[in-house]
Protein backbone atom coordinates (compact mmCIF):
# COMPACT_ATOMS: atom_id res chain seq x y z
CA UNK A 1 0.00 0.00 0.00
CA UNK A 2 1.26 3.65 -0.75
CA UNK A 3 2.08 6.25 1.42
CA UNK A 4 -0.77 8.33 -0.33
CA UNK A 5 -3.72 5.40 0.31
CA UNK A 6 -2.12 4.56 3.57
CA UNK A 7 -2.59 8.01 4.68
CA UNK A 8 -5.94 8.14 3.28
CA UNK A 9 -6.78 4.74 5.11
CA UNK A 10 -5.96 6.22 8.13
CA UNK A 11 -7.95 8.78 8.38
CA UNK A 12 -11.71 6.82 7.06
CA UNK A 13 -13.77 5.25 9.81
CA UNK A 14 -13.11 1.05 9.21
CA UNK A 15 -16.76 0.98 10.65
CA UNK A 16 -18.12 2.39 7.94
CA UNK A 17 -18.96 0.69 4.37
CA UNK A 18 -17.74 1.66 1.68
CA UNK A 19 -17.55 1.92 -1.46
CA UNK A 20 -19.14 4.67 -0.36
CA UNK A 21 -22.79 6.54 -1.13
CA UNK A 22 -21.99 8.87 -3.75
CA UNK A 23 -22.38 8.00 -7.69
CA UNK A 24 -19.97 6.48 -9.49
CA UNK A 25 -17.41 9.37 -10.56
CA UNK A 26 -19.27 11.98 -8.18
CA UNK A 27 -16.54 15.08 -7.34
CA UNK A 28 -16.83 14.73 -3.22
CA UNK A 29 -15.17 11.97 -3.31
CA UNK A 30 -12.44 13.54 -5.12
CA UNK A 31 -13.04 16.57 -2.64
CA UNK A 32 -12.76 14.05 0.49
CA UNK A 33 -9.05 12.88 -1.28
CA UNK A 34 -8.02 16.33 -1.28
CA UNK A 35 -9.38 17.58 2.31
CA UNK A 36 -7.53 14.35 4.14
CA UNK A 37 -4.65 15.16 2.83
CA UNK A 38 -4.44 19.21 2.93
CA UNK A 39 -5.11 18.46 6.77
CA UNK A 40 -2.03 15.91 7.19
CA UNK A 41 0.41 17.71 4.81
CA UNK A 42 -0.37 20.88 7.35
CA UNK A 43 0.12 18.07 10.38
CA UNK A 44 -3.15 18.82 11.81
CA UNK A 45 -4.27 16.06 14.83
CA UNK A 46 -7.32 14.27 14.25
CA UNK A 47 -8.24 15.53 17.74
CA UNK A 48 -7.58 19.28 17.00
CA UNK A 49 -9.63 19.18 13.58
CA UNK A 50 -14.08 19.50 13.79
CA UNK A 51 -15.69 18.49 10.73
CA UNK A 52 -19.41 19.50 10.21
CA UNK A 53 -21.95 19.32 8.24
CA UNK A 54 -25.63 19.99 7.19
CA UNK A 55 -27.69 17.99 4.84
CA UNK A 56 -27.39 16.68 1.58
CA UNK A 57 -24.93 14.29 -0.37
CA UNK A 58 -22.12 16.51 1.08
CA UNK A 59 -23.73 16.03 4.45
CA UNK A 60 -22.51 12.64 4.54
CA UNK A 61 -18.70 13.54 3.82
CA UNK A 62 -18.23 13.80 8.26
CA UNK A 63 -19.62 10.40 9.21
CA UNK A 64 -16.56 8.64 7.15
CA UNK A 65 -13.96 10.45 9.07
CA UNK A 66 -12.07 10.14 11.71
CA UNK A 67 -12.03 13.65 13.32
CA UNK A 68 -14.12 15.11 15.88
CA UNK A 69 -17.29 15.54 13.57
CA UNK A 70 -20.99 16.49 13.53
CA UNK A 71 -24.05 15.98 11.13
CA UNK A 72 -26.03 18.81 11.52
CA UNK A 73 -29.74 20.14 10.35
CA UNK A 74 -30.32 21.67 6.95
CA UNK A 75 -28.24 25.04 6.33
CA UNK A 76 -27.37 25.23 9.85
CA UNK A 77 -23.84 23.79 9.69
CA UNK A 78 -22.01 27.21 10.23
CA UNK A 79 -24.16 27.88 13.22
CA UNK A 80 -23.12 25.03 15.25
CA UNK A 81 -19.48 25.62 13.90
CA UNK A 82 -19.51 29.01 15.66
CA UNK A 83 -20.64 27.37 19.11
CA UNK A 84 -17.87 25.46 18.58
CA UNK A 85 -15.44 27.86 17.96
CA UNK A 86 -16.62 30.19 20.65
CA UNK A 87 -16.82 27.70 23.43
CA UNK A 88 -13.23 26.58 22.27
CA UNK A 89 -11.01 28.69 20.10
CA UNK A 90 -7.93 26.41 20.32
CA UNK A 91 -9.89 23.85 17.19
CA UNK A 92 -9.53 23.49 13.95
CA UNK A 93 -13.22 23.54 12.62
CA UNK A 94 -14.08 23.03 8.99
CA UNK A 95 -17.64 23.04 7.51
CA UNK A 96 -18.44 21.23 4.45
CA UNK A 97 -21.87 22.53 2.74
CA UNK A 98 -23.41 21.73 -0.25
CA UNK A 99 -24.87 24.79 -2.67
CA UNK A 100 -28.42 24.17 -1.29
CA UNK A 101 -26.76 23.85 2.20
CA UNK A 102 -25.04 27.31 2.29
CA UNK A 103 -26.36 29.06 -0.45
CA UNK A 104 -30.11 28.54 0.11
CA UNK A 105 -31.25 27.44 3.22
CA UNK A 106 -28.46 28.43 4.76
CA UNK A 107 -27.74 31.82 2.87
CA UNK A 108 -28.39 33.65 6.02
CA UNK A 109 -25.75 31.43 8.15
CA UNK A 110 -23.21 31.63 5.66
CA UNK A 111 -23.16 36.15 5.23
CA UNK A 112 -23.54 36.53 8.63
CA UNK A 113 -20.84 34.34 9.48
CA UNK A 114 -18.52 35.80 6.77
CA UNK A 115 -19.60 39.52 8.35
CA UNK A 116 -18.61 38.21 11.65
CA UNK A 117 -15.38 36.82 10.63
CA UNK A 118 -15.88 33.32 12.37
CA UNK A 119 -12.41 32.00 12.28
CA UNK A 120 -13.77 28.60 10.75
CA UNK A 121 -12.82 27.09 6.98
CA UNK A 122 -15.99 26.79 5.31
CA UNK A 123 -15.71 24.24 2.41
CA UNK A 124 -18.72 24.83 -0.20
CA UNK A 125 -19.07 22.31 -2.54
CA UNK A 126 -21.29 24.04 -5.62
CA UNK A 127 -22.33 21.05 -7.95
CA UNK A 128 -25.71 23.37 -9.53
CA UNK A 129 -28.07 21.29 -8.15
CA UNK A 130 -29.79 19.77 -5.11
CA UNK A 131 -28.55 16.32 -5.70
CA UNK A 132 -29.97 13.66 -2.51
CA UNK A 133 -33.25 15.33 -3.46
CA UNK A 134 -33.98 14.01 -6.99
CA UNK A 135 -32.36 17.05 -8.96
CA UNK A 136 -34.09 20.19 -8.06
CA UNK A 137 -32.97 23.74 -8.83
CA UNK A 138 -30.74 25.50 -6.24
CA UNK A 139 -29.72 29.39 -6.00
CA UNK A 140 -26.33 28.09 -8.56
CA UNK A 141 -28.64 26.59 -11.11
CA UNK A 142 -28.06 28.56 -14.27
CA UNK A 143 -30.55 30.37 -16.33
CA UNK A 144 -32.28 28.41 -18.40
CA UNK A 145 -31.27 24.65 -17.03
CA UNK A 146 -34.06 22.17 -16.93
CA UNK A 147 -33.79 20.64 -13.76
CA UNK A 148 -36.39 18.25 -12.22
CA UNK A 149 -38.11 21.20 -10.24
CA UNK A 150 -37.99 23.98 -13.71
CA UNK A 151 -38.90 21.35 -16.56
CA UNK A 152 -38.84 24.22 -18.67
CA UNK A 153 -35.85 25.71 -17.83
CA UNK A 154 -34.92 27.67 -14.72
CA UNK A 155 -35.93 31.39 -14.60
CA UNK A 156 -33.69 32.49 -11.72
CA UNK A 157 -29.78 33.88 -12.55
CA UNK A 158 -27.75 31.85 -10.49
CA UNK A 159 -25.69 33.38 -7.68
CA UNK A 160 -21.99 33.92 -7.65
CA UNK A 161 -20.96 32.37 -3.88
CA UNK A 162 -17.07 33.62 -4.06
CA UNK A 163 -18.88 36.90 -4.74
CA UNK A 164 -21.38 37.04 -1.88
CA UNK A 165 -19.30 36.07 1.00
CA UNK A 166 -16.47 38.45 -0.63
CA UNK A 167 -19.13 41.28 -0.28
CA UNK A 168 -20.32 39.49 3.02
CA UNK A 169 -16.60 40.30 4.49
CA UNK A 170 -14.89 36.87 4.44
CA UNK A 171 -11.05 36.95 5.34
CA UNK A 172 -10.14 34.29 2.62
CA UNK A 173 -12.28 33.48 -0.72
CA UNK A 174 -10.74 30.69 -3.38
CA UNK A 175 -12.58 28.64 -5.97
CA UNK A 176 -11.01 25.52 -7.47
CA UNK A 177 -12.73 22.87 -9.27
CA UNK A 178 -12.08 19.03 -8.65
CA UNK A 179 -10.38 18.53 -12.04
CA UNK A 180 -7.74 20.69 -10.61
CA UNK A 181 -7.51 18.60 -7.66
CA UNK A 182 -3.74 19.87 -6.68
CA UNK A 183 -5.01 23.06 -6.94
CA UNK A 184 -8.01 21.88 -4.64
CA UNK A 185 -5.30 20.45 -1.82
CA UNK A 186 -3.35 23.56 -1.63
CA UNK A 187 -6.45 26.54 -1.31
CA UNK A 188 -8.07 24.11 1.28
CA UNK A 189 -4.26 24.01 2.95
CA UNK A 190 -4.35 28.24 2.42
CA UNK A 191 -7.82 28.48 4.12
CA UNK A 192 -7.20 26.21 6.80
CA UNK A 193 -4.31 28.31 7.98
CA UNK A 194 -6.43 31.82 7.31
CA UNK A 195 -7.24 33.41 10.81
CA UNK A 196 -10.74 34.79 10.21
CA UNK A 197 -13.44 33.45 7.99
CA UNK A 198 -12.02 31.36 4.95
CA UNK A 199 -14.19 29.91 1.80
CA UNK A 200 -12.86 27.50 -0.59
CA UNK A 201 -15.60 27.37 -3.26
CA UNK A 202 -15.40 23.89 -4.79
CA UNK A 203 -16.62 23.54 -8.45
CA UNK A 204 -18.43 19.75 -8.65
CA UNK A 205 -20.04 17.38 -10.95
CA UNK A 206 -23.35 16.16 -10.53
CA UNK A 207 -23.41 13.24 -13.24
CA UNK A 208 -26.61 11.99 -12.15
CA UNK A 209 -28.75 15.18 -12.08
CA UNK A 210 -27.00 18.08 -13.86
CA UNK A 211 -25.13 15.52 -16.30
CA UNK A 212 -28.68 14.53 -17.31
CA UNK A 213 -29.73 18.47 -17.76
CA UNK A 214 -26.76 19.28 -20.04
CA UNK A 215 -26.38 16.14 -21.86
CA UNK A 216 -23.23 15.38 -20.68
CA UNK A 217 -23.38 11.56 -19.81
CA UNK A 218 -20.22 10.72 -17.65
CA UNK A 219 -18.24 12.31 -15.23
CA UNK A 220 -15.30 12.18 -17.70
CA UNK A 221 -17.23 14.47 -19.89
CA UNK A 222 -18.18 17.26 -17.00
CA UNK A 223 -14.51 17.38 -15.40
CA UNK A 224 -13.16 18.35 -19.31
CA UNK A 225 -15.71 20.72 -19.23
CA UNK A 226 -14.22 21.84 -16.13
CA UNK A 227 -10.43 22.09 -17.40
CA UNK A 228 -11.93 23.72 -20.82
CA UNK A 229 -14.06 26.25 -18.51
CA UNK A 230 -11.46 27.10 -15.68
CA UNK A 231 -9.71 30.49 -15.52
CA UNK A 232 -6.91 31.02 -12.96
CA UNK A 233 -7.08 34.52 -11.72
CA UNK A 234 -4.28 35.84 -12.80
CA UNK A 235 -5.32 35.50 -16.25
CA UNK A 236 -8.62 36.17 -15.60
CA UNK A 237 -6.75 39.78 -14.88
CA UNK A 238 -6.53 40.05 -18.82
CA UNK A 239 -9.55 39.13 -19.94
CA UNK A 240 -12.89 41.38 -20.32
CA UNK A 241 -16.20 40.94 -18.54
CA UNK A 242 -17.58 39.21 -21.64
CA UNK A 243 -14.39 37.11 -22.27
CA UNK A 244 -15.00 36.13 -18.71
CA UNK A 245 -19.07 35.13 -19.56
CA UNK A 246 -19.37 31.29 -18.11
CA UNK A 247 -16.07 30.84 -17.02
CA UNK A 248 -14.58 29.20 -13.60
CA UNK A 249 -12.33 31.60 -12.32
CA UNK A 250 -10.05 29.48 -10.11
CA UNK A 251 -7.61 30.72 -7.67
CA UNK A 252 -7.62 32.97 -4.46
CA UNK A 253 -10.27 35.05 -5.28
CA UNK A 254 -9.95 37.21 -1.42
CA UNK A 255 -7.06 37.25 0.90
CA UNK A 256 -7.00 39.89 3.60
CA UNK A 257 -6.53 40.60 7.46
CA UNK A 258 -9.67 41.15 9.52
CA UNK A 259 -10.56 41.18 13.56
CA UNK A 260 -12.20 37.64 14.15
CA UNK A 261 -14.97 37.48 16.22
CA UNK A 262 -13.88 35.19 18.66
CA UNK A 263 -10.90 37.21 19.34
CA UNK A 264 -13.01 40.60 19.63
CA UNK A 265 -15.33 38.28 22.27
CA UNK A 266 -12.08 37.40 24.37
CA UNK A 267 -11.33 41.33 24.61
CA UNK A 268 -14.59 42.24 25.18
CA UNK A 269 -14.22 39.31 28.43
CA UNK A 270 -11.35 41.20 29.10
CA UNK A 271 -12.62 44.35 29.32
CA UNK A 272 -16.25 43.82 31.18
CA UNK A 273 -14.83 40.88 33.23
CA UNK A 274 -16.79 37.86 33.86
CA UNK A 275 -20.07 37.88 36.39
CA UNK A 276 -20.05 35.25 38.48
CA UNK A 277 -22.66 35.70 40.37
CA UNK A 278 -25.09 34.52 37.33
CA UNK A 279 -23.60 31.15 37.11
CA UNK B 1 8.64 2.00 -15.94
CA UNK B 2 8.72 4.28 -12.57
CA UNK B 3 4.98 3.13 -10.62
CA UNK B 4 2.81 0.16 -10.43
CA UNK B 5 -0.04 0.95 -10.29
CA UNK B 6 -3.26 -1.58 -8.38
CA UNK B 7 -6.64 -1.53 -8.68
CA UNK B 8 -9.01 -2.48 -5.75
CA UNK B 9 -12.36 -3.68 -7.94
CA UNK B 10 -14.37 -3.78 -5.08
CA UNK B 11 -14.55 0.17 -4.23
CA UNK B 12 -14.44 0.77 -7.72
CA UNK B 13 -17.70 2.32 -9.39
CA UNK B 14 -16.52 2.52 -13.20
CA UNK B 15 -17.00 5.48 -13.92
CA UNK B 16 -13.50 5.99 -15.74
CA UNK B 17 -11.87 9.10 -14.74
CA UNK B 18 -8.51 6.96 -13.96
CA UNK B 19 -8.36 5.71 -17.51
CA UNK B 20 -9.67 9.05 -18.89
CA UNK B 21 -7.05 11.42 -17.51
CA UNK B 22 -3.81 8.87 -17.05
CA UNK B 23 -1.55 11.54 -19.19
CA UNK B 24 0.68 8.13 -20.44
CA UNK B 25 -2.58 5.83 -21.52
CA UNK B 26 -1.43 3.36 -19.08
CA UNK B 27 -5.16 2.42 -18.24
CA UNK B 28 -7.71 1.09 -20.48
CA UNK B 29 -10.81 -0.40 -20.05
CA UNK B 30 -12.20 -3.93 -19.49
CA UNK B 31 -15.64 -5.16 -21.58
CA UNK B 32 -17.33 -4.97 -17.89
CA UNK B 33 -16.27 -1.21 -17.12
CA UNK B 34 -13.79 -1.85 -14.41
CA UNK B 35 -9.55 -0.14 -15.40
CA UNK B 36 -7.10 -2.56 -16.34
CA UNK B 37 -3.18 -1.81 -16.46
CA UNK B 38 -2.68 -2.05 -20.19
CA UNK B 39 0.75 -0.42 -20.65
CA UNK B 40 2.82 -0.92 -17.20
CA UNK B 41 5.94 -0.25 -19.16
CA UNK B 42 4.59 3.50 -20.11
CA UNK B 43 3.53 4.55 -15.96
CA UNK B 44 5.62 7.94 -15.06
CA UNK B 45 4.26 7.23 -11.48
CA UNK B 46 2.67 10.92 -11.29
CA UNK B 47 -0.32 9.66 -9.46
CA UNK B 48 -3.20 11.85 -11.08
CA UNK B 49 -5.61 8.48 -11.03
CA UNK B 50 -4.75 8.29 -7.59
CA UNK B 51 -5.62 11.60 -6.65
CA UNK B 52 -8.42 11.84 -8.71
CA UNK B 53 -10.05 8.48 -7.80
CA UNK B 54 -13.18 9.41 -6.15
CA UNK B 55 -13.67 6.08 -4.29
CA UNK B 56 -9.70 5.45 -3.73
CA UNK B 57 -9.76 2.53 -5.29
CA UNK B 58 -6.39 2.64 -7.47
CA UNK B 59 -2.64 2.82 -5.70
CA UNK B 60 0.04 4.00 -7.71
CA UNK B 61 3.54 3.26 -5.35
CA UNK B 62 7.05 3.42 -6.85
CA UNK B 63 8.11 0.44 -8.98
CA UNK B 64 11.23 -1.33 -7.53
CA UNK B 65 13.09 -4.02 -9.72
CA UNK B 66 12.86 -6.50 -6.49
CA UNK B 67 9.26 -6.86 -6.77
CA UNK B 68 9.44 -8.79 -9.73
CA UNK B 69 11.98 -11.14 -8.89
Amino acid sequence: MTETTHLIHSYLRSSKRFPHVWCPGCGIGILMGALIRAIDHNRYSKDEIVLISGIGCSGRLPTYLDFNTLHTTHGRALTFATGIKLAKPSLKVIVVMGDGDAAAIGGNHLIHAARRNVDITAIIVNNQIYGMTGGQSSPTTPLGMTTSSSRYGNLEPAFDISRVVEAAGAAFVARSTVYHTRLLEQLIGKALHKRGFSVVEVICHCVTHVGKATHMNSAVEMMNWQRDNAVSVRKAGTLSAKQLEGKIVTGVLVDREAPTFHEEYEKLVARVGVDDSAV
Amino acid sequence: MKGRVEIYEGWCKKCGICTAFCPQDVLDTTGDGYPFVRAPEKCTGCGWCEIRCPDFAIVVSPYEEEQEK
